[in-house]
């Protein structure tokens, strides 16, 4: 694969194309050849990505979820209330109820579309706390070493050797349950995995030449994170995240499942709850719990096959599997 | 010399993160939950209780004292092995509780563990040693879309199958109501007709994790130098696999075990809902819904106690398995 040059000044293979975004700078200008660089490095990766079919596949799955979930913002929710329910109770599919109705008489077609909205929002709210606390803990760790890299890391393995759900549980009945618990719970617990496999890049990007270079030309410890460290174990932090989105929305499921979610909101994890206690498996009902588990496992399974894709091609010696 | 150092290590670190849960433990549902210790412990109970009854709870939970005196009697509590009093089940110690539940878990628990360890590796072999042949493709495809499924799912939709559909399988419990009356013959068919989709669905949802480790372990091993020797040597395939390529690609999976086992922990409890199998998890359940933290406490203690001495396990039946990792 061919890399633009990296000397500054050059006449990078990209340069005539860089227009908006770099607009006013002179020409030849160092952050003008930083946009065009930028630019030339997300077509690489566009190319590379849009060979991978599971990637793909991925991708279009996941925008027809957006799309659910962007509808349940705008329609109208007033199918969700038991009060309101027009059905009967436990129909099967028809054609007034494509999935049929739960044991309220909701339709279970409305409940799955607004409960795509709770799940993709709690899911990605949850991976960003994530991806903050394990970033920052692995890259201090990573980059500080000696004495705070060791109390990191000890804290980081006793998260790891809690067991998640067991902890989340407590945390979440302890405090209370809403959608900003449940977020702040998976958040909190997920984060161990990261902080290793960030602190893990941030030591083989310490040693690379360029850091030691800059370390001599008096580049603090600022300057040396973010310039340096830090876009360098971006990819890594990307394609974790990616990953940590599906785990967040399996988490997310499961404490809902266990009646420790947001009663006032309809997540996917909540309909299954509502189903179980209902005795939807025992009923033979179905469509009341294939529906919500067939969106998760399609949007677990979308976040995962891009979480591949992305390792992938940030790490070509997986290629040879 | 070397060995002995690497297991006194082992133990003394097991042993302070032990500790450290224990305070992390303590602190979490003593000082940092929110509101006044006795209303939050006795939420479960009801909302209106006498100023009697109120004070009696308090020396009782002895909350009259201070945190450090507090901490002591926790400390105390813990080492002799009571672990409190619930409240769900009117004055019975935690750990009475815990014993009567314990049996069912860690046979669903172990069976499963066992069962998704044998198939998966089974499964990783034959995938790995003929690489993208249909079985493989056929394997990879199915690990992802179980690794994709939220435990308890997967066990609804057996259960809707299997006992609502086919009616095979009794719908839930741990034991038929008239099991004492059964022969010893027939108890035991009766657990294992209770116990049997419940640890399908454990196994199936943690078989894709051993599959794909022991895949990619293979593979990494087929790479090696001394493969290529011992072909090269002339040694039939048959043995290249088992003796050469197998026994060191069997390694990572043993780790595995240790690491996966939180997260079985966690499927066991929303299985065990499911099937209402009468476990640790579906005591975990009663006590999020009983508002019962005296109980979760002692679940959390024991469930995180059970994680850390399995790890040490393992970690000795590596260091057994590698030498490298003793010496090192």
């Amino acid at each position: 694969m061919q890399t633009p040059p990296l000397h500054l000044g050059a006449e990078t293979p990209v340069a005539p194309e860089l227009e908006e975004g770099a607009a006013g700078l002179p020409p030849g200008s160092p952050r003008r050849i930083v946009w065009a660089r930028r630019r030339a490095g997300l077509r690489r990766f566009w190319k590379a990505f849009r060979q991978d079919k599971m990637g793909v596949a991925g991708l279009i799955i996941l925008i027809f979820f957006a799309g659910v979930a962007i509808f349940a913002i705008f329609a109208d929710k007033s199918g969700t209330s038991i009060t309101q329910a027009k059905g009967e109770p436990l129909q099967p599919p028809s054609l007034q109820y494509p999935l049929g109705t739960d044991d309220q008489g909701r339709s279970v077609l409305t409940l799955t579309i607004q409960g795509a909205k709770i799940s993709l929002l709690v899911g990605l709210s949850a991976t960003v706390i994530t991806m903050l606390i394990g970033s920052t803990v692995g890259i201090v760790a990573g980059y500080r070493g000696k004495a705070t890299d060791m109390v990191l890391m000890r804290i980081t393995d006793w998260g790891l050797v809690i067991p998640w759900l067991v902890l989340a549980i407590s945390l979440a009945s302890i405090f209370g349950q809403s959608l900003f618990v449940i977020i702040l719970v998976i958040g909190l617990t997920t984060w161990p995995s990261t902080a290793r496999l960030v602190r893990a890049q941030t030591l083989t990007v310490k040693e690379r030449p360029y850091v030691e270079r800059a370390q001599a030309l008096g580049a603090s410890n600022w300057h040396l994170v973010t310039r340096h460290i830090l876009p360098n174990v971006m990819p890594v932090i990307m394609a974790n995240t990616v990953l940590i989105v599906a785990i967040a929305i399996l988490s997310e499921t499961s404490l809902s499942f266990l009646g420790l979610g947001d009663p006032f909101s309809i997540s996917w994890g909540q309909i299954l709850e509502q189903a179980s206690n209902a005795g939807a498996a025992t009923l033979g009902a179905w469509w009341w719990l294939g529906a919500p588990g067939v969106c998760i496992v399609l949007v677990v399974l979308a976040f995962t096959m891009i979480g591949f894709a992305l390792d992938q091609i940030i790490n070509p010696r997986l290629r040879e599997r | 010399m070397g060995t002995r150092r690497y297991v006194v290590r082992k133990i003394v670190q097991a042993v302070i993160t032990l500790i450290a849960i224990m305070i992390f433990n303590f602190f979490l549902f003593r000082v940092w939950s929110p509101g006044d210790p006795v209303s939050f412990l006795t939420r479960g109970q009801g909302a209106n209780i006498s100023t009697e009854e109120r004070q009696a709870l308090i020396t009782q939970y002895g909350l009259d004292r201070s945190t450090w005196g507090q901490f002591t009697e926790y400390m105390k509590d813990t080492f002799t092995g009571q672990l409190g009093v619930s409240s769900f089940y009117q004055g019975e110690s935690v750990m009475s509780v815990f014993l009567r539940f314990l049996i069912p878990t860690l046979l669903l628990v172990g069976i499963s563990t066992i069962a998704s360890m044998i198939l998966g590796i089974w499964m990783g072999i034959r995938s790995g040693w003929r690489r993208g042949s249909a079985f493989d493709r056929a394997s990879m495809f199915g690990s992802l879309i179980l690794y994709s499924m939220p435990e308890f799912w997967l066990g609804m939709l057996l259960l809707l199958f299997f006992s609502s559909m086919l009616g095979w399988f009794p719908v839930g419990g741990r034991i038929s109501t008239d099991a004492s009356d059964l022969s010893s013959v027939g108890y035991a068919l009766d657990v294992a007709n209770h116990l049997f989709l419940p640890a399908l669905t454990l196994t199936l949802a943690y078989v894709g994790e051993f599959y794909l480790v022991m895949r990619s372990s293979l593979l990494d091993v087929l790479g090696e130098d001394y493969i290529t020797t011992a072909r090269a040597k002339g040694v039939p395939e048959r043995r290249v696999l088992n003796s050469h390529a197998v026994r060191n690609a069997l390694l990572p999976t043993v780790t595995l075990v240790a690491l996966s086992f939180g997260y079985v922990i966690g499927g066991a409890i929303t299985v065990e809902v499911v099937f209402s199998y009468q476990g640790l998890g579906l005591l975990t359940y009663t006590a999020i819904l009983g508002k019962d933290y005296w109980l979760l406490q002692g679940l959390f203690l024991f469930f995180s106690a059970a994680v850390i001495v399995f790890n040490l396990i393992s970690d000795f039946v590596y260091a057994y398995l590698d030498p490298r990792v003793r010496e090192a």
